[in-house]
């Protein structure tokens, strides 16, 4: 993901000369291409995100469409106020993106798990929040991240996630991506997990059950209609996300509550317990319940007690 | 030229005084200490220092103030209403129901740029603002004004620490050094000495100078940037509560706001009929 968002920045940045790009001194391997290309609108401010984030929405504020770039919690976590009074509340334009969201950084302890990133940035005032599910996803929330005139939050994988859309999908902001459809129950995934996902219903359908598949690439705005079937409530609803309480699944849920929606949700997260041994990613999805398996199981669990 | 900008300018400090002292009275607000200290330095960047249009606050090529220490609100809203950017009368609804004066720097103000009150963000914006004014060749300049108590905050080091790598001698810190904080004094608190050799071995031109002496800060902000290629700061030595003697050097007066009384004995000691 992390390979298509820079080279979608650098096709728009081709375009568009009010896009900047700065860093927090991270972005080995992966940024070099557009501080090549681009020299004069590209700046690693340094190991200092609270610096970073403000000096973007000068930058912004003066005109310029800025890309902040740093991994996991960094450029969220440690510059959250930034990123609230400065950015938000002055609602510029600068995009907000972590790279190796959730448990990317699975073995280098919860220092480096971006687990609770939607839920501090999708209440936050004009502020847009985006989790891609796979590298075209990506390329679509960059487009709308530089198209859109407020502030941006996105949450990238790391690198080799497995392209999921065969092609450019229907990508509008806020809208969820109806990836399979099924009778008995509909699966949300946000970001990394839309592969899971899908193999959780696979696994479903050997048991018989028939299980949609919807990406959900804007966590905010959310649109009702993910779990919406036919315009009706779908009676089950099961949310997959690697992060911890206060993300897709706490939205489903105040979805469901405002709507008056007869659903039943089937929540598949991280909980608010740090995670404090070591292990990869998938290591870890499997430890927490999140593997497809573990996905399928608790989803059939609670469609036949 | 520059001692007939430093009689108007001092004039209009006394009209910024009288201004945040009934502002703060009516409303019964704090922070009127750091107000009075911080007028004569606002006094002389809207007499004549700063490159603005009143009556076109957006213009392009304007000059860009950032209030780092927001909780001076009420003498820069003053100073925005003398200058022309909005009634005067205006004034009179700070911190009231429905205002858009609120009690710390609000961007809906006509002429304020941000909006701050969380302290140690003012200077990485200005750096941001500056850093694109440079990229396109803006003929402005951007001026941060920073509290004492403020430059505690560790995030102020970061910009302070890249705005001379960025070369941006577009960028102007004024710190207005009244030597007291929220809860005590620099001293006491958290000392900023050698604040001077600090700014400097971060590699800004340093300033000092006494912020309260009008002519001293014409031909001091008249001398803009100090070094070609360098940031420029300006150490404003002040008094908290400067022109009310009763306020002057007294923590409290960081909280309290005048009855009527002492709003009446602070406004005949600047001379002003209440």
């Amino acid at each position: 993901m992390r390979t298509r968002f820079i080279e979608t920045l650098c096709r728009l940045a081709q375009e568009d000369e009010r896009i900047w790009l700065i860093c927090g001194d991270l972005g080995y391997s992966v940024l070099e291409v557009f501080r090549d290309r681009f020299p004069k609108r590209y700046l690693n401010a340094g190991v200092a995100e609270q610096n970073m984030t403000t000096m973007a929405a000068g930058l912004a504020h003066s005109g310029k469409i800025v890309f902040t770039y740093s991994i996991a919690n960094f450029p969220v976590m440690r510059c959250l106020e930034q990123i609230r009074n400065d950015v938000c509340y002055h609602n510029l334009p600068v995009k907000v993106v972590a790279v190796g969201g959730g448990l990317a950084y699975g073995t280098q302890g919860y220092t480096h798990h971006g687990v609770e990133d939607l839920a501090v940035t999708r209440v936050l005032p004009n502020m847009t929040v985006f989790a891609p599910g796979d590298p075209w996803e990506a390329e679509c929330v960059t487009e709308s991240a530089a198209a859109l005139p407020g502030p941006c939050y996105i949450r990238l994988g790391k690198a080799g996630e497995s392209t999921v859309h065969e092609d450019r999908p229907a990508f509008r902001v806020g809208e969820p991506i109806v990836i399979r459809t099924g009778s008995d129950v509909t699966i949300l995934s946000t970001g990394g997990m839309l592969v899971s996902a899908l193999a959780a219903a696979d696994f479903l359908q050997t048991s018989g059950i028939s299980a949609g598949v919807v990406s959900v690439p804007t966590v905010h705005p959310f649109n009702d209609e993910a779990i919406l079937s036919n315009g009706k409530p779908s009676a089950y609803v099961a949310t997959v996300e690697e992060h911890a309480e206060g993300g897709l699944a706490t939205v489903v849920a105040e979805r469901i509550a405002f709507g008056g929606y007869n659903t039943r949700l089937i929540p598949l997260r991280l909980t608010r317990e740090p995670l404090s041994v070591a292990g990869s990613q998938e290591e870890l999805r499997h430890l927490k319940g999140l593997s497809p398996q573990a996905i399928a199981s608790t989803i059939q669990n609670r469609l036949s007690p | 030229m520059t001692i007939n900008n430093a009689m108007a300018s001092a004039a209009r400090a006394v009209q910024l005084r009288a201004h945040a002292l009934r502002m703060v009275h009516a409303v019964n607000a704090s922070h009127i200490g750091t107000c009075l200290s911080m007028a004569d330095i606002l006094a002389v960047l809207y007499g004549g220092v700063l490159n603005v249009k009143p009556t076109e606050p957006e213009w392009p090529d304007r000059d860009r103030l950032v209030l780092s220490k927001g909780h001076g609100a009420a003498i820069l809203y003053a100073a925005l209403a003398e200058a022309g950017f909005f009634e005067l009368e205006e004034l009179a609804t700070y911190c009231q129901l429905g205002s858009r004066l609120t009690g710390h720097i609000s961007h809906h103000v006509p002429g304020v740029e941000v909006s701050t009150g969380s302290l140690g963000h003012g200077l990485s914006f200005g750096s941001g603002m500056a850093l694109a004014m440079k990229a396109d060749g803006h003929p402005g300049r951007v001026f941060v004004i920073l509290s004492d108590g403020e430059l505690d905050e560790g995030s102020n080091w970061e910009p302070i620490l890249l705005a001379p790598h960025l070369k941006l001698d577009n960028l102007i810190a004024i710190v207005d050094y009244n030597k007291i904080q929220s809860f005590g004094t620099v001293d006491e608190v958290l000392p900023l000495e050698p604040l001077k050799a600090k700014w400097e071995a971060f590699g800004w031109e340093v300033r000092e100078v006494n912020g309260h002496e009008h002519e001293a800060l014409h031909s001091t902000l008249a001398a803009i940037p100090f070094s070609s290629g360098k940031p420029s700061v300006v150490i404003a030595h002040t008094i908290k509560g400067k022109g009310v003697s009763f306020m002057e050097n007294e923590l409290a007066w960081h909280y309290r706001s005048p009855n009527a009384a002492l709003l009446e004995q602070a406004l005949q000691e600047l001379g002003c009929n209440s």
